[in-house]
C-alpha cells in the first residue's frame, strides 16, 4: 500500500536573531530537519526543554516572526484534494486564509488561555468560524459544535457557558473542539496535558484520540517531553536533540529497541510506576545539550555520548534508513 | 528500628475566603503521620490536595489552625519562642522548592547560598574549613568548584541549582529534607541523577527526606514508604508496592490507572 503524505519538512532551517554586546549571532534551534508527516497517523515528536521541537511547530505551519527567521528548506502540505502546497513559498495572508485552520491548525502550550473569558464558548467557535466563512450565523454555528462536542464525548452545554465555569480539562478540550472545527488535515498539539492532573490527562489523552480515530483529522503531530504519554497513542516517534532529529521510528521500537544513545538514554532515565522502572534503578544522561549559538561540528550528543567515535567529533551524521521504516542520525549504524 | 524525628497529630489548617459568604477549605484536615529518622517518605496527590499545605506547616512558616508537630519532642509552634529556637530547628528541617530559580536571589552570585550555609553552621566561610566544606560539598554533588563559584543563578542551569541547593544541605546536615517537586521541572535524563544525590544524602547523613510530588513514579522508585494525600488527608499509606499496585482506597485505584506508563499501552475504544 502506497503511503500518503500530509505534510513534509526538506532541510528546513530556522535560527532566533540575538544581539549580543552589538554583535549578530544566530540560535541555530531547527538545523536542518527532514521529516514526514504520513495520512492516518499520530506522530510524536519528542525531546528536552530547548531542543527546538516548539520552534518546528512554528515552521510545520510557516508561522515565522521575529526573532526567530526562516533560513533555508521547504514545507509542504498536501491537501485531501490531491493538492500540494509549498507553504514555505506562501505569503502570510494566504497562510492565514487559506491553510491556517482549514488545512493546518495547532493547539498551543497553555490553549486554554485563549479563551476569551468574557464570551460563552458558542461566540468563540462563531468568531472562528466566521472569520473563515462570512456567511455562517451564530445558530449554524451552535449546531456545528455541539455535534462535534457529542463526537468527542463532551457535553452539550458546553456551548452556553463561559471558559471560567469550565475545568482545566474540560477547557483543553474545548479548545481541540474548536480548533478543528474545519476539519483540518493536520493538527499540531504542544504539550496538551503538561498543566493537567493525571485523570483530566487522561480524558485529554482520548480526545486527540478520538480526533485521529474519527477521522477528524488525518494526522496529528503530538510535541511533549513525556513519552510515556505520547506512546499511548503515537504510531511513530520522532527525538529531537538540539536543532536536530535524532531517530524516527514506530512507537514500540523507540521504546523497547532504541537505536540512537540518546534514545536509548532519554528512555532509561524515564522515571514512570512500573516495577521495571524500580528493579533498573535511576538512571541519567550525563552532561548538558550543547550551546545552539555554536553547536560541536560533528555529532550535537557527542559530548554526552558513551560510544563516542573520532568520526562523531569530526562529522556530523545525516538521518539515514537503518531498516525498513526506522531512520536513526548515529555513525554506530553507519554501513561502511 | 528508628527512632521518631517527627510526627504531626491532628493537623488542620483551614483556610477562609469571602466576605459576606464565607468559603471554608479544609486543605489540610486531621492528618496524623509520622517520619523516622533516616527515611525517604513519599507524599503523593494531584494539584490541591494539601500536600504543600502541610509541608509549610511543617517547615513553620505557615501556622496551622489546630493540632500540632511535635519535632524531637518539642511542639514546633508552641516551644520554638526565640530566634535562637527557629534558628535551630531551621537548621534541622530544610526544604528544597520546585522552581531551581526560586531558590536563589537572582541578584547575588550563588556562593551567597553556601556561605549563608557555612554561616549557619557556625563555620567562617573565608577561613580553610570553610572553603574545604564548599569543595566537598560541591564535589558530592558533582560540580567542579571553579566552573560553578562566582557565577550568577542565570548562569546555570536549573540541573545545576538544584544540585547547589543538594550541596547546601550536605554543608548544614540537617535531619529533615522537604523536596518540593524539586525534579518537575527538569528535563528526564537529568533528573536521575539529582533524585540519586538525594539518596546519597540519606545514605551519607541519615538524612529523613520527605518528597511531596504529584509525580507517582517518582515516589514509587525512590520511596520506602508512601502516603497519598486526598483533599486534605492521608487516605493511603504503606510500602510503595503495596500503596501503588494494591491500593485499597477507591480514589488511590482510579489515580493509578490514570498514570501513563512506558512499557504498557492504554486500549481506547470508540
Amino acid at each position: 500500500m502506497e503511503i500518503l503524505k500530509r505534510l513534509e519538512l526538506r532541510n528546513v532551517k530556522a535560527y532566533y536573531r540575538l544581539l549580543i554586546k552589538n554583535m549578530e549571532v544566530y540560535v541555530k534551534a531547527v538545523d536542518g530537519v527532514s521529516l514526514e508527516i504520513r495520512k492516518g497517523e499520530i506522530l510524536g515528536l519528542v525531546g528536552e526543554s530547548g531542543c527546538g521541537k516548539s520552534t518546528l511547530a512554528r515552521v510545520m505551519l510557516m508561522n515565522i516572526n521575529p526573532p526567530l527567521f526562516f533560513k533555508g528548506g521547504s514545507v509542504i502540505l498536501y491537501t485531501r484534494s490531491g493538492k500540494s502546497l509549498e507553504l514555505s513559498k506562501l505569503h502570510k495572508k494566504e497562510l492565514k486564509y487559506k491553510v491556517w485552520g482549514t488545512h493546518i491548525s495547532i493547539i498551543p502550550q497553555e490553549a486554554m488561555s485563549a479563551l476569551m473569558p468574557t464570551l460563552k464558548i458558542k461566540k468563540i467557535a462563531y468568531d472562528v468560524l466566521h472569520s473563515h466563512n462570512p456567511d455562517i450565523t451564530l445558530e449554524e454555528t451552535t449546531s456545528i459544535l455541539t455535534k462535534r462536542l457529542a463526537e468527542l464525548g463532551l457535553p452539550g452545554y458546553v456551548v452556553d457557558r463561559y471558559p471560567f465555569e469550565l475545568s482545566g480539562g474540560m477547557a483543553q478540550r474545548t479548545v481541540i473542539a474548536i480548533s478543528t472545527l474545519l476539519n483540518p488535515e493536520i493538527l499540531i498539539v504542544d504539550e496538551p496535558t503538561s498543566a493537567l492532573d493525571v485523570s483530566t490527562q487522561k480524558l485529554v489523552i482520548k480526545t486527540l484520540w478520538s480526533l485521529a480515530a474519527k477521522g477528524i483529522v488525518d494526522s496529528m503531530i503530538f510535541i511533549t517531553h513525556d513519552i510515556s504519554i505520547v506512546r499511548q497513542i503515537a504510531n511513530r516517534i520522532a527525538v529531537m536533540y538540539a536543532g536536530k532529529i535524532m531517530e524516527v521510528a514506530p512507537t514500540e521500537d523507540i521504546i523497547f529497541k532504541p537505536l540512537h544513545p540518546y534514545t536509548k538514554g532519554l528512555i532509561e532515565s524515564i522515571v514512570s510506576l512500573e516495577p521495571e522502572v524500580r528493579k533498573r534503578g535511576l538512571r541519567y544522561i550525563p552532561g548538558q545539550p550543547p550551546n545552539l549559538i555554536n553547536p560541536p561540528q560533528g555529532c550535537r550528543f557527542v559530548n554526552r555520548c558513551l560510544f563516542a567515535m573520532d568520526i562523531c567529533r569530526n562529522r556530523e551524521p545525516p538521518l539515514m534508513e537503518i531498516s525498513n521504516g526506522r531512520l536513526a542520525a548515529c555513525w554506530l549504524y553507519a554501513k561502511r | 528500628m528508628n527512632g521518631i524525628l517527627l510526627e504531626t497529630k491532628n493537623l488542620t489548617k483551614i483556610f477562609e475566603s469571602g466576605f459576606l459568604r464565607k468559603t471554608i477549605i479544609k486543605a489540610v484536615d486531621n492528618v496524623n503521620l509520622v517520619l523516622k529518622e533516616s527515611e525517604v517518605v513519599s507524599l503523593a496527590g494531584q494539584s490541591g490536595s494539601g500536600k504543600t499545605t502541610l509541608a509549610k506547616m511543617i517547615l513553620r512558616i505557615l501556622e496551622p489552625t489546630s493540632g500540632k508537630i511535635i519535632y524531637k519532642g518539642k511542639n514546633i509552634w508552641r516551644d520554638l519562642k526565640s530566634l535562637k529556637d527557629l534558628k535551630w530547628y531551621w537548621r534541622n528541617v530544610h526544604i528544597i522548592f520546585q522552581n531551581p530559580f526560586s531558590n536563589f536571589n537572582p541578584f547575588y552570585k550563588i556562593d551567597r547560598a553556601l556561605r549563608q550555609a557555612l554561616e549557619l553552621i557556625g563555620v567562617d566561610p573565608d577561613s580553610s574549613e570553610g572553603k574545604r566544606l564548599v569543595k566537598e560539598a560541591l564535589e558530592v554533588v558533582g560540580l567542579r568548584p571553579d566552573e560553578t563559584l562566582g557565577k550568577y543563578p542565570h548562569q546555570l542551569s536549573g540541573g545545576q541549582l538544584q544540585r547547589i541547593m543538594i550541596a547546601r544541605a550536605w554543608i548544614v546536615r540537617p535531619k529533615l529534607l522537604l523536596a518540593d517537586e524539586p525534579v518537575s521541572m527538569l528535563d528526564v535524563s537529568t533528573r536521575g541523577k539529582i533524585l540519586e544525590l538525594f539518596l546519597k544524602l540519606r545514605e551519607a547523613q541519615k538524612t529523613t527526606i520527605l518528597f511531596i510530588t504529584h509525580d507517582f513514579g517518582l515516589a514509587y522508585a525512590v520511596s520506602d514508604r508512601i502516603l497519598i494525600m486526598y483533599k486534605g488527608k492521608i487516605i493511603e499509606e504503606g510500602p510503595p508496592d503495596e500503596v501503588l499496585f494494591n491500593p485499597k482506597h477507591e480514589y488511590t485505584k482510579q489515580l493509578i490507572e490514570s498514570v501513563p506508563t512506558l512499557y504498557r499501552k492504554w486500549r481506547f475504544e470508540l
